[in-house]
């Protein structure tokens, strides 16, 4: 059946002005496991629905964790529950991180802006696992350092695993870096050769980064990037995720870089 | 037991025992009949609303009936309406959520029980853009519900086509006018001084059933010669043609072809190619409340992609120009479709070329687009 099942909001984090984090809690059966990287239509009573990646899960193993930020009417009332509200989910839907691509080699995941949410699954499910890897690297870029997300755990995070933050226009107290990602790439350690790169953020600091990565030797096939389009139903159906040949509900949101770099580069496809 | 009859003869008098005998399985018959100046689609309460004696006139923009000397009831081009308008209706109601006083949430998926269709005069097209809507909406993990219940168990009666339109290219398409099967009956009529009668074959277990009620008579070899002949004829009297390359690989190696801006120099965006269209399935949400705001319901409807709306993300919209949009609605139709679904997503009816307001012609584009890469490579061979 694929009508939102209803789940309870069971906690909400602020992490910036305007994006929170919300744990969720199956009222009923839990839908099936979400893997990193895949996403869930979120409905919002009685506004609509919005595609969500996964941002992690709960110790009960049935919730799911969902980072939103404030953008239109629907995540703007999801942005706006609180704890034993009732939210519906359908998923999971697309494709997930390729983490067995990483194996045995160095994982560097590189996010912008919200776009850390869908990698957090990833990198923690890397940081549990560390005998599956060499090594794992996290580089962060926001426009100011206030759209940082998750900067209690990024902190824990750089204690595991070298972490790199950026941000576009620094704030009075900021004594980090200043720039966009791309100038990071160097100041944490990966193997090119044999590395698996992971990205979320905007379009464009996605295709700057990808062109940086496989211009160091990061193979094309192992760069992996989660795209976004206007998603209405998840399932195939609506086509409106369309990227040229792609449906991005069912062959995306993660695509590798050997198939995307040419999609992304005719301007309005 | 004998072998149930397979093939057959009937007068046009068979198409009312035809629609009754469907009637009598509890299912609606529906089939062309002459509305406001056009063949459109509708329920049949008499094999008589057909249009018997009617045809067509169609050019690029340009649709007229006209008279025929004959009874003719299927000698007419695809009209402005298609199976679509059953099978994958333009507005559905998915779902009901009620929120309760304590604020849980109950959704109810919406299981509608639509008409057992039957569909008298399918043309072989047609037929084929139905196969084509099957693989998007019922083919993969996913199954679209309300798709589903419409098309599981329809009853087609395919015509097979004698008379193409000047904007026909279901030839270029491998889709007509014969028809090769998905058929419950498929019918080829003949008007000739012996007659005006139907070569009548079962395609299902199902046809065979109905056909066995029909008032017929053994199939002759000169009514099965001349209706073989005329579907023969009519392959040879296709109005268009795609060019004979493969149409994929065409779109795929075009994207920056300074064609697009010829043709959006033209393109109005106005999305008739899209309505018309018997396989363009995209759809759009709208969720809308009861004055309480306690009672939702999400609704689904035919959207068009070359609404500025249909990209719109918080980024913006992704395609903004109209060249974009034109384009993505051509390369999704004959290109793309293939990548996602398997198939083309173009079938050859020529509706979209018909009623566009401006005449745009989907093959006259795919021939300028054939010949602008024919002459890139020509130049970039004699540079060489």
């Amino acid at each position: 059946m694929n009508v939102p099942q209803p789940y309870q909001v069971v906690g909400r984090d602020r992490e910036t002005a305007d994006t929170v984090t919300l744990t969720l809690e199956p009222v009923g059966d839990p839908l099936p496991a979400f893997r990193p990287g895949q996403f869930a239509m979120v409905y919002a009573f009685p506004r609509g629905e919005v595609p969500l990646s996964l941002s992690g899960t709960t110790p009960s193993g049935t919730g799911l964790t969902h980072t939103v930020r404030a953008v239109g009417p629907v995540t703007s009332a999801l942005a706006g529950l609180r704890p034993g509200h009732h939210v519906g989910v359908r998923g999971p839907f697309g494709t997930p991180w390729d983490l067995a691509a990483a194996r045995g080699g160095d994982l560097l995941l590189v996010a912008g802006g919200v776009g850390l949410a869908p990698l957090r699954p990833l990198l923690l499910r890397a940081l549990d696992e560390p005998r599956d890897h060499r090594g794992v690297a996290l580089v962060v870029g926001a426009r100011t350092p206030a759209d940082l997300l998750y900067r209690d755990q990024c902190d824990t995070w750089a204690q595991r695993a070298p972490v790199a933050v950026t941000v576009d226009r620094p704030e009075p107290g900021w004594t980090g870096n200043v720039g966009v990602v791309t100038t990071l790439l160097d100041r944490v350690p990966y193997q090119p050769r044999n590395t698996t790169a992971y990205l979320c953020g905007p379009e464009v600091m996605m295709r700057a980064t990808a062109r940086d990565l496989v211009h160091r030797g990061v193979p094309a096939s192992r760069v992996f990037l989660s795209l976004e389009r206007t998603m209405r139903c998840g399932t195939g159906h609506c086509g409106q995720c369309q990227l040229g040949p792609l449906l991005l509900c069912r062959d995306g949101p993660v695509v590798a870089w050997d198939r995307a770099e040419a999609l992304l580069a005719v301007r309005e496809l | 037991m004998t072998e149930p009859t397979r093939q057959a003869v009937m007068g046009p008098d068979g198409l009312e025992a035809l629609r009754q005998a469907l009637v009598r399985r509890g299912r609606t018959v529906v089939g062309p009949t002459v509305r406001d100046d056009a063949i459109v689609l509708a329920e049949l309460t008499s094999a008589s609303e057909l249009p018997f004696g009617w045809g067509v006139e169609v050019e690029a923009g340009r649709y007229r009936l006209r008279r025929r000397s004959d009874r003719m009831a299927f000698a007419h081009s695809a009209g402005p309406q298609s199976w679509k308008k059953y099978l994958h209706p333009e507005r559905v109601r998915q779902w009901t959520a009620d929120r309760g006083p304590d604020g849980t949430l109950t959704v109810r998926e919406e299981v509608d029980r639509p008409p057992a269709y039957a569909f008298l005069g399918v043309r072989p097209c047609d037929l084929s853009a139905i196969a084509v809507q099957d693989r998007v909406l019922v083919g993969g993990p996913h199954r679209d519900e309300a798709y589903r219940r419409r098309r599981t168990g329809a009853f087609l009666v395919v015509v097979e086509c004698v008379e193409p339109g000047a904007t026909c290219f279901c030839v270029s398409m491998g889709t007509g006018p014969a028809v090769h099967g998905g058929h419950d009956l498929a019918l080829t009529e003949v008007d000739d001084e012996r007659g005006h009668r139907f070569w009548v074959r079962a395609g299902s277990e199902a046809g065979a059933e109905v056909l066995a009620e029909l008032p017929v008579r053994p199939a002759d070899p000169t009514t099965v010669a001349r209706a073989e002949e005329a579907v023969t004829r009519a392959a040879g009297r296709m109005g268009r043609t795609m060019p004979p390359v493969d149409l994929r690989d065409l779109m795929r190696d075009t994207l920056e072809a300074e064609r697009w801006n010829d043709v959006a120099a033209r393109c109005l965006t106005c999305g008739n190619c899209t309505m018309v269209c018997p396989t363009c399935y995209c759809t759009t949400t709208e969720d809308v409340t009861d004055l309480t705001g306690e009672h939702a319901e999400r609704w689904r409807r035919w959207d068009v992609c070359y609404d500025l709306d249909f990209t719109h993300m918080h980024g913006g919209t992704v395609r903004r120009s109209g060249l974009s949009r034109y384009r993505q609605w051509l390369t999704h139709k004959i290109g793309t479709w293939h990548d996602q679904f398997g198939s083309s997503g173009c079938v050859g009816c020529g509706r979209c070329i018909v009623w566009c307001p401006v005449a745009i012609d989907i093959t006259e584009e795919a021939h300028a687009l054939h010949a602008e890469a024919s002459g890139r490579d020509a130049e970039g061979a004699g540079a060489s």
